[in-house]
C-alpha cells in the first residue's frame, strides 16, 4: 500500500515528458504511460490546471479515469468515473463518495508547453 | 378447521374480494371456492373496448386472477351456480357439483338489457358485455365484409355502453348508426346542452346519431338485416348491438327467496350481507341499502367491506361516487355530483365554447356557494379539481372555474381549498386527509412513494397531477433542478438552449447556471445540443461533455475496453455484410454476440482499435448503430407480409423506413420501436418506446411502452392511419418527449407523469392542442436531413482521431491491464486485480 501525502509536487524525483499542453482538451483528460506500467490520467479543468491521478478507478479496477467527465461538486474539482460515475477529487485523489477510498495523485509540471509527470 | 366461503361469480369484484381476503386472511380461516361462468378468470371488463385493438385476450387480464400457488383458492371455471339450498347451506352447479358453504357471496354481476323488440333474437342481433361477445362481433363483421366489402351496423343504446360498443364497431373500420330513446345521447350522465355537443363531436367520427327514437323492429332482409325506428327511419345493416344499460343478475338470490330491491339488485345492508345472514351480495348484482351501482369503483368497495366483515372487522359501505369520467371516441365526457340539477333551488352556471368544442356546467346551491355538481364535454381537464369540491364551499365565483378568463379550474383555486375528506382517487376512494397523512406521517417524498402507500394513482392514473400538486402543498419540494450546477429542469435548459440559440456548454453554464459542471449536467447538455444541430457530437468542447459511451462512440465495458454494434436497420442484412462482421470479429479478436435489438454485438475492442474497425465497416457500408447513445436504438421488426403468412403490412419495410428516418436523434433516454405485421406481435412492438402493430386497415401506433426494469406495455395512440400520417405523428410524439422530458426519463415515465397522460399528448400530437405540430415535425425534417454518420465523422477528422489512443506518451502501445481469457471458444475479459495504488 502506498501512503499518500496531500502534499503533491514535492518529492518527486523522476518527470517523465507525456504530452503537449494542446494535446490535453479542457475540462478532459489522456491518459500516460509511464516506466514500469504505471498508468497515469492525466486531467485539465476548465480553467487550464493540469492534475495526475492514478488512471486505476479503484471500484472497477478499470484504467480508464483519464475518459471521465471533469467537473466540480460542491467547488472541488473532480473526475468522474467512466464505469460507475464515482467522483474523485483531482487535488487529493480522495473518492467523494466514499471516504475510505483514496488514489495515487501525481505531481504535474509544464515546462516550455510540455505536460511532465512526477512520480516520487 | 377453516370455514368455506363460496363465491358465485368471477368478474372484476369477485376478484377483489378474493384478493382483499386472502391478502388479510393471515391464518387462512376461509377456504375460498369461486365458481365462474364465464370460461376464463375475471378480466378487466371496463377495458373491453379495447381488446378490439389487439385480440388478444391477455391485455385484458386482471394481476393475479388465477391464484396460482395459493392452496385455499379453489377457481372452478366454465360452470355456474345454478340453485342456493339455503337451508343446507349448499350450492349446485350446472355440471352437478354440490358445495357446502359456511358464507356464500353472491357477485353475478349484471346482464345486458335487451328491449322485448321485435326480432331481437335474429342472427346477427348481439349484446356487449364479454370478450366472446366481441369475438362474435367481430366474426360477424368479417362473414358480412366478405360478402359486400363495407358492413353496416347499428348499436341500440346511446348511453355510455352504447358508445362504448359504437367505438368498438368504429375501430373495426365501421360508420355505425347509434339510436338512443332519450333526445340526446348518455342521457344520465349529461344535460341537453353538452349531449348536443357530444352529438356533434361523435358525428364528425363518422357515427351517424338517431335520438328521440327507438328501434320498434328488426327483420331479417335476405342476408341482412333491416331494423325500423320509431320515427319511421329504417336502417339496412348486417350486424345490430344491443347496449341499452344492464339489469343486475339477481335470479339466484330471487329463487332462494332473498330480498330484492325495489330496482331489482340482492338487497343487502351496508355491510353487503343479504336478508339471510350467511350470504353476502357485491358488486353490480346487489342492491345496497336499495340502490344498484353500475361502475366498478363502488364495486371494490362493497368487495373490500364484504371481505372485512367475513374476517370480523367492522366495515360498512359508505355510499359511492356516481361521477364519471370517460373518454369515448377520443371526446372527454365528465359528470359529477347533481348533474342534472335537482336539488331545490341549484343554479347552473354554463360555458358553452360551441368553436372549440367544449361545454362546462356547474351545478351550485340556490346562495352560489356550495358546488354541488357539474357536467363536462369536449374538454375536461378540470374534472380533478372539480369533482373533490362538490359539497364544499366554494372558494372562488364559480364562473371563474370554468370560465376561460380564469384559466380553468386548475389556475383559479388550489388544493388547499379542498376539504381533508374530498376524495382525490376514486379508482381506489383515497382521500386528500389519506393523502396528506402518507405526506406528514409516513414520510413520503414522492408521487411513487403515495402510490405504494395508499394506492391512489394507481388504476386510471387520472388523479397523479393531483398527488403532485398536493406534495408541493405539504412544502414538499419535488425538485426539477438538474444537479447543483443547474437549478433548471432539463425541458426548461432544453427551451432555454432553443430559445437563446447557446452553442456550447460554457456558455449555457456562464448566463443560466454556476460551477464548473458536472457527470450529470454536462451529458444532459450534450444531448440537448446535439438535438438541437451542433455538428458532430466529438466537435470541439461537446467532446468533454460526453458520457462514457458518447465520449468514444462505442459502449464502455467492465475492463475499459469497448463494444462496436453496427445499425441493422430493422434486422435484414445482407449476407456479404454479415460474413464483414464475421471477417472483422476474426481480425481484431472480438467476441461476438446476436443482441436482443436484433444486430450483432463486437466486444472487446480497445480505444485505438475502435478507428481501425469502424474503418472496416464503414467501407463495407455500415454505420454507427448509437448502442451507446442516448438516442433512437433499434427499430425491431417481424418479416411480415414480405413472408409470413400472416402478415397485414410490409412490417419490415417500415422498420427499416423508421430506423433510418430517426437514427441518430438525440434524447433525455434511449428510444426503441419495433414493428409488428400483425396482432400476433412478434417484434414486440407494445414493449417499445413507439410500437407499431399493422392491421387490415393501416397501422396502429402504440406509444410509451418498457421492457427492462420496469415494464409497461404502450398505450394505443392512433389506430388504422397509412404511413404518412404514421410518420407524421411519430415525428410530433418523438419532438415532444424530447423537449419535454426529464433526463434519464424513458418515454413510459414521461407518459405516466405528463399532466393529463394519454388524453393530453394526444391533444399536442394528434389535435395540435398547443398549436406546436408544425414546429416538431419542421425540428424532426432538420434532423433527418442533417444526418451524419459518427463514425464517419470521426474516421474524416484528424482531430478527433488523435482521441482514439490509449496513452498519448505511447500511441499503439498495448494497455497492460486488459488480458482476455476463452470461454466457450471466445475471448473474454479478466480482470489483473487493482495495481497498489488505493489506500483505504
Ligand atoms: C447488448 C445488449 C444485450 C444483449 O447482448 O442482447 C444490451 C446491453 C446493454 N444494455 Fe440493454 N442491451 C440490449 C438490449 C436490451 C433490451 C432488449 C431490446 O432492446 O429489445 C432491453 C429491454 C427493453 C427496453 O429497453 O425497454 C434492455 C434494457 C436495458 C436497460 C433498462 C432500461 C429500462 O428502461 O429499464 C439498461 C439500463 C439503462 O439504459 O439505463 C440497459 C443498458 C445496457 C448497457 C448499455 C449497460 C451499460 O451501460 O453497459 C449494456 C451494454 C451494451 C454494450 O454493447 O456493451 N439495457 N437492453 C442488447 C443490445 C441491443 C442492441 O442491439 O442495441
Ligand atoms: C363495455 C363496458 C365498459 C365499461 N366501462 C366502465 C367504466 O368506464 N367505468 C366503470 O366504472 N365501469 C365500467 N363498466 C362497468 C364495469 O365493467 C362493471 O361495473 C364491473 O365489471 C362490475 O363487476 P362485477 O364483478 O359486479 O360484475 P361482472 O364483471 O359482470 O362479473 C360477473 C361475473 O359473474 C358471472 N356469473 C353470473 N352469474 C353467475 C352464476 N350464477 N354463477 C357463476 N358465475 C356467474 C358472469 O358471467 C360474470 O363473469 C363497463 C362495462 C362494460 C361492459
Ligand atoms: S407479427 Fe404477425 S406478421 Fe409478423 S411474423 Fe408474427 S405472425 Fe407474422
Ligand atoms: S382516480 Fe383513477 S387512479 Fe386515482
Amino acid at each position: 500500500m502506498t501512503v499518500l501525502s496531500d502534499e503533491q509536487s514535492a518529492g518527486a524525483e523522476t518527470w517523465t515528458p507525456v504530452c503537449r499542453v494542446d494535446q490535453v482538451p479542457l475540462a478532459a483528460g489522456v491518459a500516460a504511460l509511464l516506466d514500469g506500467g504505471v498508468q497515469v490520467a492525466v486531467l485539465r479543468t476548465d480553467d487550464g490546471e493540469f492534475h495526475g491521478l492514478s488512471n486505476i478507478d479503484p471500484f472497477s479496477g478499470a484504467a480508464v479515469l483519464a475518459r471521465g467527465i471533469v467537473g466540480d461538486i460542491g467547488g472541488v474539482p473532480v473526475v468522474a468515473s467512466p464505469i460507475y460515475k464515482q467522483n474523485f477529487d483531482l487535488r487529493t485523489g480522495r473518492c467523494l463518495d466514499d471516504p475510505d477510498v483514496r488514489i495515487a495523485t501525481y505531481p504535474i509540471r509544464v515546462v516550455d508547453g510540455t505536460v511532465h509527470v512526477g512520480v516520487r | 378447521m377453516s370455514r368455506t366461503l363460496v363465491v358465485a361469480g368471477h368478474g372484476m369484484v369477485a376478484h377483489r374480494l378474493v384478493e382483499a381476503l386472502r391478502s388479510d386472511d393471515v391464518d387462512g380461516t376461509w377456504r375460498v371456492v369461486v365458481f365462474g361462468e364465464e370460461t376464463r378468470p375475471a378480466y378487466d371488463r371496463v377495458a373491453l373496448t379495447s381488446y378490439v385493438d389487439t385480440w388478444n385476450p391477455d391485455v385484458l387480464a386482471l394481476p393475479g386472477a388465477e391464484y396460482r400457488g395459493d392452496e385455499l383458492v379453489e377457481l372452478v371455471l366454465g360452470d355456474p351456480v345454478e340453485s342456493i339450498d339455503r337451508g343446507a347451506k349448499r350450492v349446485t352447479t350446472r355440471s352437478g357439483r354440490v358445495q357446502d358453504y359456511d358464507a356464500l357471496v353472491l357477485a353475478t354481476g349484471s346482464r345486458p338489457f335487451v328491449p322485448p323488440v321485435e326480432g331481437k333474437d335474429l342472427p346477427g342481433v348481439f349484446v356487449y358485455r364479454t370478450i366472446e361477445d366481441l369475438d362474435d362481433i367481430r366474426a360477424a363483421v368479417e362473414r358480412a365484409r366478405q360478402r359486400r366489402g363495407r358492413p353496416a351496423a347499428a348499436v341500440v343504446g346511446g348511453g355510455l355502453l352504447g358508445l362504448e360498443a359504437a367505438k368498438a364497431l368504429r375501430d373495426m373500420g365501421l360508420s355505425p348508426h347509434v339510436v338512443e330513446m332519450a333526445p340526446r345521447l348518455m342521457p344520465l350522465q349529461v344535460d341537453d346542452g353538452g349531449g348536443g355537443l357530444l352529438n356533434r363531436l361523435v358525428t364528425d367520427l363518422d357515427v351517424t346519431v338517431h335520438t328521440g327514437t327507438s328501434t320498434s323492429a328488426i327483420a331479417q332482409d335476405g342476408d341482412r338485416l333491416r331494423a325500423s325506428l320509431g320515427n319511421g327511419t329504417e336502417l339496412d345493416i348486417d350486424l345490430l348491438v344491443f347496449s341499452a344499460g344492464v339489469r343486475p343478475r339477481d335470479d339466484l338470490g330471487r329463487e332462494a327467496g332473498l330480498e330484492l330491491g325495489e330496482r331489482g339488485g340482492v338487497l343487502t345492508d351496508e355491510t353487503c350481507r343479504t336478508s339471510d345472514p350467511h350470504i353476502f351480495a357485491v358488486g353490480e348484482c346487489a342492491s345496497v341499502a336499495g340502490r344498484v351501482y353500475g361502475l366498478v369503483a363502488p364495486g371494490y368497495s362493497m368487495a373490500e367491506v364484504a371481505a372485512a366483515t367475513l374476517l370480523g372487522r367492522e366495515a360498512s359501505f359508505p355510499g359511492a361516487d356516481t361521477s364519471t369520467k370517460l373518454k369515448l371516441m377520443g371526446v372527454d365526457v365528465a359528470s359529477f355530483g347533481d348533474a342534472h340539477a335537482a336539488t331545490e333551488g341549484s343554479l347552473e352556471v354554463v360555458f358553452n365554447d360551441a368553436v372549440n368544442g367544449s361545454y362546462k356546467k356547474l351545478v351550485v346551491s340556490d346562495d352560489a356557494t356550495t358546488l354541488l355538481g357539474g357536467v363536462l364535454v369536449g374538454d375536461a381537464s378540470e374534472y380533478n379539481l372539480l369533482r373533490p369540491l362538490v359539497g364544499g364551499e366554494l372558494p372562488v365565483d364559480p364562473a371563474a372555474l370554468i370560465g376561460p378568463a380564469g384559466g380553468g379550474g386548475g389556475d383559479a383555486v388550489g388544493v388547499e381549498a379542498l376539504p381533508d375528506d374530498a376524495q382525490i382517487c376514486s379508482c381506489n376512494a383515497v382521500t386528500k386527509g389519506a393523502i396528506n397523512a402518507a405526506i406528514h406521517d409516513d414520510g413520503c417524498d414522492g408521487v411513487g412513494a403515495i402510490k405504494s402507500c395508499t394506492r391512489a394513482g394507481t388504476s386510471c392514473g387520472s388523479c397523479v397531477p393531483m398527488l403532485g400538486k398536493l406534495l408541493s402543498a405539504c412544502g414538499v419540494e419535488q425538485s426539477t433542478a438538474l444537479c447543483e450546477h443547474f437549478t433548471q429542469s432539463r425541458a426548461e435548459l432544453f427551451e432555454i438552449v432553443r430559445a437563446t440559440r447557446i452553442t456550447t456548454f460554457s456558455e449555457l453554464i456562464a448566463k443560466h447556471g454556476t460551477g464548473k459542471g458536472c457527470a450529470v449536467c454536462k451529458p444532459a447538455v450534450a444531448s440537448i445540443l446535439a438535438t438541437l444541430g451542433n455538428g458532430h457530437v466529438l466537435g470541439g468542447e461537446q467532446a468533454s461533455l460526453q458520457d462514457t459511451n458518447d465520449r468514444f462512440l462505442a459502449n464502455m465495458q467492465r475492463n475499459g475496453t469497448y463494444s462496436v454494434v453496427p445499425r441493422v436497420p430493422g434486422g435484414e442484412i445482407m449476407p456479404d455484410k454479415l460474413i464483414v462482421l464475421g471477417q472483422v470479429a476474426k481480425e481484431f479478436g472480438l467476441y461476438t454476440k446476436i443482441t436482443g435489438g436484433q444486430r450483432v454485438d463486437l466486444f472487446g475492442a480497445t480505444v485505438d482499435q475502435l478507428p481501425q474497425i469502424w474503418r472496416r465497416l464503414v467501407d463495407a457500408g455500415f454505420e454507427s448503430g448509437h448502442a451507446y447513445g442516448k438516442a433512437l436504438r433499434t427499430v425491431k421488426s417481424c418479416v411480415g407480409t414480405t413472408w409470413c403468412r400472416y402478415g397485414q403490412q410490409d412490417s419490415v419495410g417500415l422498420a427499416v423506413e423508421l430506423e433510418l428516418r430517426y437514427r441518430g436523434l438525440r434524447s433525455p433516454h434511449k428510444l426503441k420501436s419495433g414493428v409488428s405485421g400483425c396482432q400476433r406481435e412478434c417484434a414486440e412492438a407494445r414493449s417499445k418506446d413507439f410500437g407499431i402493430i399493422a392491421t387490415e386497415h393501416g397501422w396502429n401506433l402504440y406509444v410509451g411502452g418498457n421492457g427492462g426494469a420496469v415494464p409497461r406495455h404502450a398505450d394505443l395512440l392512433v389506430s388504422g392511419v397509412d404511413t404518412d400520417e404514421l410518420v407524421r405523428i411519430i415525428d410530433r410524439f418523438l419532438m415532444f418527449y424530447v423537449r419535454t422530458a426529464d433526463r434519464l426519463q424513458r418515454t413510459a415515465a414521461w407518459l405516466d407523469e405528463l399532466d393529463g397522460g394519454l388524453d393530453h399528448l394526444y391533444a399536442v400530437v394528434v389535435e395540435d392542442s398547443l398549436g406546436i405540430c408544425d414546429e416538431l415535425e419542421a425540428a424532426m425534417a432538420e434532423h433527418v436531413a442533417n444526418y451524419e454518420d459518427e463514425w464517419k465523422g470521426v474516421l474524416e477528422d484528424p482531430e478527433k482521431l488523435a482521441r482514439f489512443t490509449s496513452f498519448v506518451n505511447a500511441p499503439g502501445a498495448p494497455d497492460p491491464t486488459i488480458a482476455f481469457e476463452t470461454e466457450r471458444d471466445q475471448p473474454v475479459p479478466v480482470m489483473l486485480g487493482v495495481p497498489e495504488v488505493v489506500s483505504r
